[in-house]
């Protein structure tokens, strides 16, 4: 079988690889560019464990081709981490404690990334509503509402007043949250 | 899961497009959001030659309204209708369908004309066609051609497109001022497939007569269907809730669900009377409000 090439971009960085037309974008970031944060879980589009951005919209990379990533903007879990620094979901998740097992969360990331790009301050319902692609099997959501909730109030505070927001995050009021 | 091979094009434009699908003429699959397409090829259950990707073909992905109606492109997104501000405010029940497709992803990428296409007898979009009596544009190499909701739908996973067309829009009729529609969805859980989807229009003429009707479903038989015997229970009579329970039984009993892991047959007839009751309800409060 012939193989085609395929040019994007993956986390600001342009790639390049020679496919297979049936080789899933998926496969493309785990198996070729060795990204193995982006996991796969059901394989038939429901869980979204495989949840990336494609041109800033999400989308569950076992359903799409990587060809059809042709000329697009991937951002994967591996993306969202400025050096050592966590992205604000990524502290959240880990402050709220909206993981166990920990196989959902990357995708379960990306989808609240999507979510909090288009709507920065959600209510309960439309964090639930934004995450009903995403399945956890182990905690049953409650502490990954709050984490993103956490998330929502820094990434706005940052985006207002971003020296004074830095420091009034308190670790401990989170941690209060997350036993309640 | 692998599919089995395929080659794959993405042509520049429509023509370039048409002229694939008729050089290769049963040979092609069209690939629009991938979400219907893509768990097919996985499972197998489809194994096409060729994958013809419309990503990057112009005038396909627009929503304009027009005196008539609305002009929605093939390759427009379940989440582009949902967050359409002139079909909130004109064909609200674009609008309920639209946002209880799958889940955001879903609809971020999912299409209107490739869920069409594919006719899952669960699917969303076609009852709401036939409710709405829209009409889907089929082009080819040779030409275009309209076909009816009503002769779209054959059967499951069977419409009327041929292997050489492409759905490239959809035309949705404006009702008369008095009218109104609403969807109303059973799922068992977030993201599933409907047990069973009712789309409701309903035209209320003078001081308070149904004037016309049409009751569109999804879920409960072979393929999406209009209930004749619903909308003659509905058509010049007062819409009161006898009106619904009538026009809902009429629904239920034309309906002809398999039993599966959603329910059982006599639980999804009850369900189509109730949903149909629902939409009902709504679609008369909107077209009372405007």
């Amino acid at each position: 079988m012939t193989t085609q090439k395929v040019h994007l971009t993956v986390n600001g960085e342009a790639r390049e690889a020679e496919v297979e037309p049936r080789l899933l974008l998926v496969h493309l970031l785990r198996d070729v560019f060795t990204l193995t944060g982006t996991h796969i879980g059901c394989d038939t589009s429901n869980c979204g464990a495989c949840t990336i951005l494609v041109d800033g919209e999400s989308a569950k990379s076992c359903t799409m081709l990587a060809l059809s990533a042709e000329g697009r903007e991937i951002t994967t879990i591996e993306g969202l981490a400025d050096g050592a620094t966590l992205h604000p979901l990524q502290q959240a998740f880990w402050d709220q404690h909206g993981l166990q097992c920990g196989f959902c969360t990357p995708g379960m990331i990306i989808q609240a990334s999507w979510l909090l790009a288009r709507n920065p301050d959600p209510s309960e319902a439309e964090i639930r509503e934004g995450i009903a692609g995403n399945l956890c099997r182990c905690t049953g959501y409650v502490n990954i509402v709050k984490a993103i909730q956490q998330a929502a109030g820094e990434l706005s505070a940052v985006a207002a007043a971003p020296v004074v927001a830095a420091e009034t995050i308190d670790p401990g009021a989170a941690d209060a949250a997350a036993a309640g | 899961m692998i599919p089995s091979q395929f080659e794959y094009v993405r042509p520049a434009g429509l023509d370039d497009a048409l002229r694939i699908l008729a050089e290769r003429e049963g040979e092609a699959k069209v690939l629009s959001g991938g979400y219907s397409l893509l768990p097919l090829l996985k499972l197998r259950l489809a194994q096409p030659a060729l994958l013809v990707d419309i990503r990057d073909v112009d005038g396909l992905a627009g929503i304009v309204e027009t005196n008539d109606g609305l002009r929605i492109g093939g390759r427009v997104t379940h989440r582009q209708i949902h967050e359409d501000p002139a079909i909130r405010a004109g064909y609200p029940l674009l609008t309920d369908a639209a946002g209880g497709i799958g889940d955001p992803q879903i609809r971020n990428w999912g299409t209107i004309g490739g869920s069409c296409a594919h006719a899952d007898p669960s699917a969303d979009w076609p009852a709401v066609l036939l409710a709405v009596r829209a009409t889907l544009v089929c082009q080819s190499s040779t030409g275009q051609r309209e076909v009816v909701a009503a002769d779209f739908f054959i059967d499951t996973f069977q419409t009327a497109i041929e292997p050489t067309e492409l759905l490239v829009e959809v035309r949705i009729p404006r009702w008369p001022k008095g009218s109104g529609g609403a969807y109303a969805k059973l799922e068992r859980r977030a993201g599933d497939f409907s047990t069973v989807g009712c789309a409701a229009m309903i035209e209320i003429v003078g001081a308070g007569t149904i004037g016309d009707a049409a009751i569109g479903l999804t879920a409960v038989a072979d393929s999406p269907f209009a209930s004749a015997g619903a909308a003659a229970a509905l058509i010049g009579a007062s819409p009161s809730e006898a009106t619904f329970r009538a026009a809902g039984a009429a629904a239920a009993s034309e309906s002809n669900p398999a039993a599966d892991g959603h329910g059982p047959v006599d639980y999804k007839r009850a369900m189509v009377e109730e949903m149909t009751v629902r939409a009902l309800r709504s679609a008369v409060d909107r077209a009372l409000a405007q």
